[in-house]
């Protein structure tokens, strides 16, 4: 059982928990990720971490509403607990000074994307970060990534935030502009995908974070397959940080799908 | 802890043993036939994943069965026993009707007796070392049968023996993971005074106890309550703990920790390499079992959902292979298949639980062995391409060679796949911790019968070390390294205390 010290609702969807986790807190490297379970009858689901305070012991985590257990957990305030709670898991990111790194981040992806961001600009690289969303409102994390940023840019498909236009038109003009020595991005599938696209185009090294579907997470359960390089590879051990130019996006995104309709049917009975 | 032969031949000579070898003639001992254990219609144990198949030994059925032993003055048995059970003891308790005793026995040296009693394959262990098998070509006593009747009568009187520990030496040691090897230590070194602390990843103590046998072989109940009783004996457990990765071994060792036993499992699921193998819906035995078994994916009330279809196929041959396809018909499944690429003969599944499966209406298709999946246009999985295959020489594992038939390739429809191939051990432990040696398998190499590895306060046993095994195997592991880390330790720490 871990309590939950803090939360805030960022929009209808997307809610920021702080939850107690001290060996969690003090183990998380960036690129890591936790499982969480609430209720007895809960599901074991991945997690990003979008931060953590060594001193008071606490991880945070960003979470969107999705299915049942996103919902639950959510719906849940400070002073509740969460059942179970396990981690850190995946492989860390592997950050050295490279020089100047492209940091992309979609929608809650902009989570994770976040320790990356601050780890890049500690081992002293020029860090040039990315932001997507649909509109102003589902923006996350803007000033914290300013500060450990030397440039922001922000893209919105509306145009109600930063230029209008997708992910990939903001990277582009960045790196016509300068030299791009690493690319990192973390998002929806589909974002990912067509962002991996444009560095290849440009030949830039990308890693892209995946967000499988899991159950145990350490190696047992082999749900969170994906094919990189023509290898089949477990996101929870191997991963979750694979080269994006070598992943099978497009099996990866049919994965994301294999329980849609059990998930669906979960969740009408959740609603009745 | 061991027993010596002469310890064995002394007991056997006690006063109430003498009685009891003198109450009936070896003549009309023989003259019993081995008892039938009761089971569960097949048409109405499928309707549910937690009615056990088997149902049990009367008393009067154990008793009797128990009166066929002939308290040998050699007992091959145990010779087959890799936790070494005394077992003419616990039969001859049993047949005096003093079945608390006959339990009190069983846990002498197995911290799981009704475990064992229910998945342990006797038949070629200690069942198959049974004077009527070795001597008279004839069925053997039915120890699993009455090793669960012991075990279960004690846990249903509800007057549960803890098992005598000595003083506590203050030693901490952590045990890393949950399942039987871990728990089998866990026990013995509680007996021996150590200060046990088992880490395990998941959120439930029992490791593949829970997240892989089905409960309608083994109940959970059934597992708690021996999980209960280490409790009872001191060892403490910690869930949600990954050791490697949530705190690492030098992080314990800073906590106090003298060793380590590592009895993390052979997590990793084995797939086949063949095309289409990621479509949906074709998933491993440990995924669709893990649901299941440890998340109740059967019951509507659970979160986590879990694939169902018309026609299922499962590919393999072992116990986890009968689990799934068991739990498939469980799920609803019309066709339940077992594709396997040898024939029946050459299957690693115990015989039971074929019969077990066949009874529930399961298909056999052996000499078959999957090529190629072939996906609808929602990329789910809608038919299996498999091949028919011929035995040729035998291979390095002693079993006939499957070689394929050219031009016999088939389809056969099914919208859930489930791989049940093998495993491989877990990386986190060999990755995480340095200087561990460890094979080209994964595996975590240790001093054969000591259990030690290459770091010397760290010892290894069950699936982690030999690649797949037994729940009975890894308990043996743990025992045989319980015994080593307590001379080690012993030697390092408790040896200078007594000096001073």
């Amino acid at each position: 059982m871990n309590k939950i010290v803090e939360k805030e609702n960022f929009s209808e969807k997307v809610v920021k928990i702080v939850v107690e986790a001290p060996l969690i807190a003090k183990a998380r490297k960036p690129g890591n990720f936790v499982i969480v379970r609430v209720g007895e009858k809960g599901e074991r689901i991945p997690l990003t971490i979008a931060g953590a305070d060594v001193k008071k012991g606490t991880i945070t985590m960003i979470v969107q509403k999705m299915g049942v257990s996103s919902q639950k957990l959510c719906a849940l305030e400070a002073g509740d607990y969460v059942t179970d709670l396990v981690g850190p898991l995946g492989k860390p990111t592997e950050i050295h000074n490279v020089g100047t790194v492209l940091c992309c981040g979609g929608g809650v992806g902009v989570a994770p994307l976040l320790p990356i961001v601050e780890g890049y600009k500690k081992a002293g690289n020029k860090v040039i970060t990315v932001l997507a969303a649909r509109n102003k409102d589902l923006l996350i994390l803007e000033d914290e990534m300013r500060k450990h940023s030397d440039e922001v840019i922000i893209m919105t498909d509306d145009g109600s935030y930063g230029k209008k236009g997708l992910i990939t038109e903001g990277m582009e003009e960045v790196i016509q502009r300068e030299n791009i020595d690493e690319c990192i991005t973390i998002g929806p599938a589909i974002m990912m995908k067509f962002c991996s696209l444009l560095t290849k185009k440009y030949e830039i090294p990308t890693m892209a974070s995946l967000n499988s579907i899991m159950v145990d997470g350490t190696g047992m359960c082999g749900a969170c397959r994906v094919t990189v390089d023509g290898k089949t590879k477990f996101t929870c051990v191997d991963g979750p940080e694979f080269d994006a130019h070598k992943i099978d996006f497009d099996e990866m995104m049919s994965r994301l799908g294999g329980y849609k309709s059990e998930e669906q049917d979960k969740m009408d009975h959740f609603h009745e | 802890m061991e027993r010596s032969e002469e310890y064995i031949k002394n007991e056997r000579k006690k006063e109430w043993r003498v009685e009891l070898q003198k109450k009936t003639k070896a003549k009309d001992r023989m003259a019993i036939e081995r008892v039938e254990m009761s089971e569960q219609d097949p048409n109405e144990r499928i309707k549910s994943q937690r009615i056990e198949v088997n149902n049990g030994l009367s008393k009067e059925q154990a008793v009797l069965e128990a009166t066929r032993c002939m308290d040998c003055v050699n007992p091959t048995c145990m010779e087959g026993c890799p936790v070494s059970i005394n077992i003419p003891k616990f039969i001859k308790y049993i047949e005096k009707e003093e079945f608390g005793k006959a339990a009190s026995v069983l846990k002498e040296t197995s911290a799981l007796p009704a475990v064992c009693g229910r998945v342990c394959p006797q038949e070629v262990q200690c069942e198959q070392k049974c004077f009527y098998v070795e001597k008279l070509n004839q069925p053997s006593v039915a120890i699993g049968h009455l090793e669960r009747f012991a075990a279960d009568w004690e846990r249903e009187s509800g007057e549960i023996a803890v098992p005598e520990c000595a003083e506590s030496n203050g030693v901490k040691v952590a045990v890393i993971g949950s399942g039987p090897s871990g728990l089998s230590f866990a026990g013995d070194m509680a007996k021996l005074g150590y200060d046990v602390t088992v880490f395990e990843a998941l959120h439930e103590i029992g490791g593949v106890l829970k997240y892989g046998i089905p409960e309608f072989r083994l109940p959970n109940a059934v597992v708690d309550v021996e999980i209960d009783n280490l409790s009872k004996m001191g060892v403490k457990f910690v869930t949600n703990y990954i050791v490697g990765q949530t705190a690492t071994l030098e992080d314990l060792k800073e906590e106090g920790y003298k060793a380590f036993y590592v009895g993390s499992g052979a997590g990793l699921p084995r797939f086949m390499n063949i095309p289409g193998e990621n479509a949906n819906g074709i998933l491993s035995s440990n995924e669709y079992l893990t649901r299941v078994n440890l998340m109740g994916a059967d019951s509507e009330d659970s979160d986590t959902p879990v694939l169902r279809g018309k026609n299922v196929v499962v590919v393999g041959g072992g116990n986890t292979a009968m689990d799934s396809v068991r739990t498939a018909k469980r799920l609803g499944a019309e066709n339940a298949m077992i594709v396997y690429r040898r024939s029946e003969e050459e299957m690693p599944a115990r015989v039971e639980e074929v019969h077990h499966a066949k009874q529930e209406g399961v298909e056999f298709l052996t000499l078959t062995n999957p090529i190629e999946y072939i996906a609808d246009e929602n990329g789910r999985v809608k038919q299996v391409k498999v091949q028919k295959m011929e035995l040729g020489e035998p291979d390095a594992s002693g079993r006939r060679r499957p070689i394929p038939m050219e031009g016999s390739e088939y389809t056969i429809d099914a919208t859930v796949v489930v791989v049940a191939v093998g495993v491989s051990p877990n990386p986190l432990i060999p990755n995480s911790v340095e200087g561990l040696e460890v094979s080209k398998w994964g595996t975590i190499e240790v001093v054969k019968d000591k259990m030690q590895s290459s770091i010397p306060e760290v010892f290894a046993g069950g699936d982690i070390v030999r690649g797949g095994a037994t729940v009975i195997l890894a308990m043996g592991d743990g025992r045989k390294a319980a015994a080593n880390m307590d001379t080690y330790l012993k030697e390092k720490y408790l040896s200078e205390k007594v000096e001073q």
